[in-house]
């Protein structure tokens, strides 16, 4: 498949009052076409810098993005705002212009892009009733909701026929509900049109829910880039853990016990394997958090396990699960 | 009030809405440019420009601290060059412009500045110029803050208006000056100074509405 970005050795230094700050440190990175790509960290962590490097609202210090295969570095204003037509993008903030009607704002990038009225109007009538507003074309967006304001800013991002569309923090001024309506609608609008997307959040349920793959971001680094699926089931980067692991599990018993989490999807789930392991081995966990997830429409679940001291007994419990065919993978505690 | 001095106010109330219209006028004309070149080239935004901004900064600067009454008399010889003479409405005129053109476009800029940097990054994500970027998403969204900027700059046109009077221009404030000061005819200077007063508040509250209409949140 065909690669939209390629992010090679891409960092970006901001300074501030003769000090600087490392917003990104050698960031290698490449997007597929068709991909629904989730950039996820804790604020501060870079991932807001990263997404205005695909589109050059900002530049980088080091490194080249490419776009297509061609450096957004190469090219000249006028060229840059031709490829800026490609690559749209929402915001958590929806910036719409309030002194503008709905249909106005969503014909506005048909007008950058020179195109002739009565056309923009249909264009723009057509996109509305994609995020089902149309009957909302003349109102204000102060008279509507935060989720519908998302919708009109997705109306208007799909408007110049977009090949990517970059969301940054789009659903984070959402109630779960909203988020989870704007989510299902991006995902109908990257399966019908084709669409790249690329969502940053610094929420992992939005990942599990709609990416396809995840790049995990901290301290201005990339941690770690895979399938949701693979880097749910098992994390490699201690950031990653930080954000698939069940953040508040029990206190185990001693202070000292080494903790593992077990994961399994939703074939697995039908074998009681906890019990199974009590009667096969005789061994005994302590069960310090449980849950299930959706991740890509598969439903996993999770447990963070306390094990009995004697390392035998450690090694005994991780066969059997491993046997059983569950990723198993240490917790290491702050 | 004796019949000549009430047909001299009738006409100093149109004299003096000519000259506030007329200069009103010219100064947006030339002040909203002027505001949006020192907010367009400030740091940090669409078409930063120091040397630019500085210039254009310090010239607004000194013209808005001179006092406007200094400005009469030091732009007599401007107004007598353009208008061919330095008495009379029309010639109030051109110092009541050039003292209001620096008051506009600190307004001015000051409106645009209360836009959303959120707006102007959105305009930029989709492709558009800094000057397409200016006029279809800066100007439309910070237009009912001018328009509450603008009804405040009219009623100072109108109180300026009235210093014209001082160097031999027309209008309320010359009435109020000549019967109502010189002469001591306090029924003149009440009655003038009320009309001005009302005309100052009917253009306040006309600005206010018509911002709150246009006005969408």
């Amino acid at each position: 498949m065909a690669k939209v970005f390629e992010l090679e050795n891409v960092s970006k230094v901001y300074e501030n009052e003769g000090k600087e700050f490392e917003a990104l440190k050698d960031i290698n990175l490449s997007i597929e076409e068709g991909e629904i790509f989730g950039i996820i960290g804790m604020s501060g962590a870079g991932k807001s810098t990263l997404v205005r490097t695909l589109n050059r609202l900002e530049k980088v210090n080091g490194g080249k993005v490419k776009f297509y295969g061609s450096d957004l570095a190469d090219l000249k204003p006028s060229e840059l705002r031709n490829v800026r037509h490609s690559i749209s993008m929402i915001f958590q903030g929806f910036n719409l212009v309030n002194q503008r009607s709905v249909i106005d704002n969503v014909m506005q990038p048909l007008r950058i892009a020179k195109i002739p009225r009565k056309k923009r109007n249909e264009i723009a009538l057509e996109m509305l009733k994609v995020v089902g507003l149309e009957e909302k074309k003349d109102a204000y967006p102060a008279r509507l909701s935060g989720g519908q304001r998302q919708r009109v800013a997705i109306a208007r991002a799909l408007a110049s026929n977009p090949k990517v569309l970059l969301c940054d923090e789009a659903t984070s001024a959402l109630d779960p509900k909203i988020t989870a309506e704007i989510l299902d609608l991006l995902k109908e609008i990257n399966k019908d049109r084709k669409l790249t997307i690329v969502i940053i959040t610094h929420e992992m349920a939005v990942v599990e829910k709609i990416c396809d793959r995840v790049a995990i971001i901290d301290d201005g680094r990339l941690e770690e880039v895979g399938e949701v699926k693979e880097v749910f089931r098992n994390p490699k980067s201690r950031a990653a853990r930080k954000l698939v692991f069940p953040s508040n599990p029990f206190d185990p018993s001693k202070e000292e016990s080494r903790l593992i989490r077990i994961v399994f999807d939703g074939l697995a789930a039908s074998e009681p394997f906890i019990a199974n392991l009590v009667e096969k081995t005789g061994k005994k966990v302590n069960i310090l958090s449980a849950n299930t997830k959706s991740v890509g429409g598969i439903g996993y679940g999770q447990m963070v396990l306390e094990l009995p001291e004697s390392v035998e007994d450690q090694k005994i419990i991780t066969d059997f699960f491993k046997e059983g065919g569950l990723s198993v993978s240490e917790v290491t505690r702050e | 009030m004796s019949e000549y001095i009430v047909e001299a106010i009738r006409n100093g109330i149109f004299e003096t809405l000519e000259m506030t219209f007329f200069s009103a006028l010219i100064s947006y004309i030339l002040g909203l440019p002027l505001g949006v070149v020192l907010y367009a080239t400030a740091k940090g935004r669409l078409l930063e420009n120091r040397p630019v901004n500085v210039i254009l900064g310090t010239v607004v600067n000194i013209l808005r601290s001179l006092p406007f009454l200094i400005l009469l008399v030091l732009l007599i010889p401007f107004t007598r060059f353009v208008t061919g003479s330095s008495i009379g409405t029309v010639a109030s005129i051109v110092p009541l412009t050039v003292g209001t053109i620096p008051i506009v476009a600190r307004m001015v800029e000051s409106s645009l500045c209360e836009v959303s940097p959120g707006i102007i990054e959105a305009a930029t994500a989709m492709g558009a110029s800094p000057v397409y970027t200016i006029i279809h998403f800066i100007l439309p969204e910070a237009t009912p803050s001018l328009l509450l900027g603008g009804a405040i700059n009219v009623a100072t046109v109108l109180g300026y208006s009235a210093m014209a009077g001082v160097i031999g221009g027309g209008g309320l404030g010359a009435i109020a000056l000549q019967y109502g000061y010189y002469r001591y005819e306090k029924e003149v200077l009440w009655t003038t100074v009320t009309l001005l007063v009302i005309m100052v508040m009917l253009i306040q509250e006309a600005g206010g509405f018509i911002a709150k209409k246009k006005r969408k949140i």
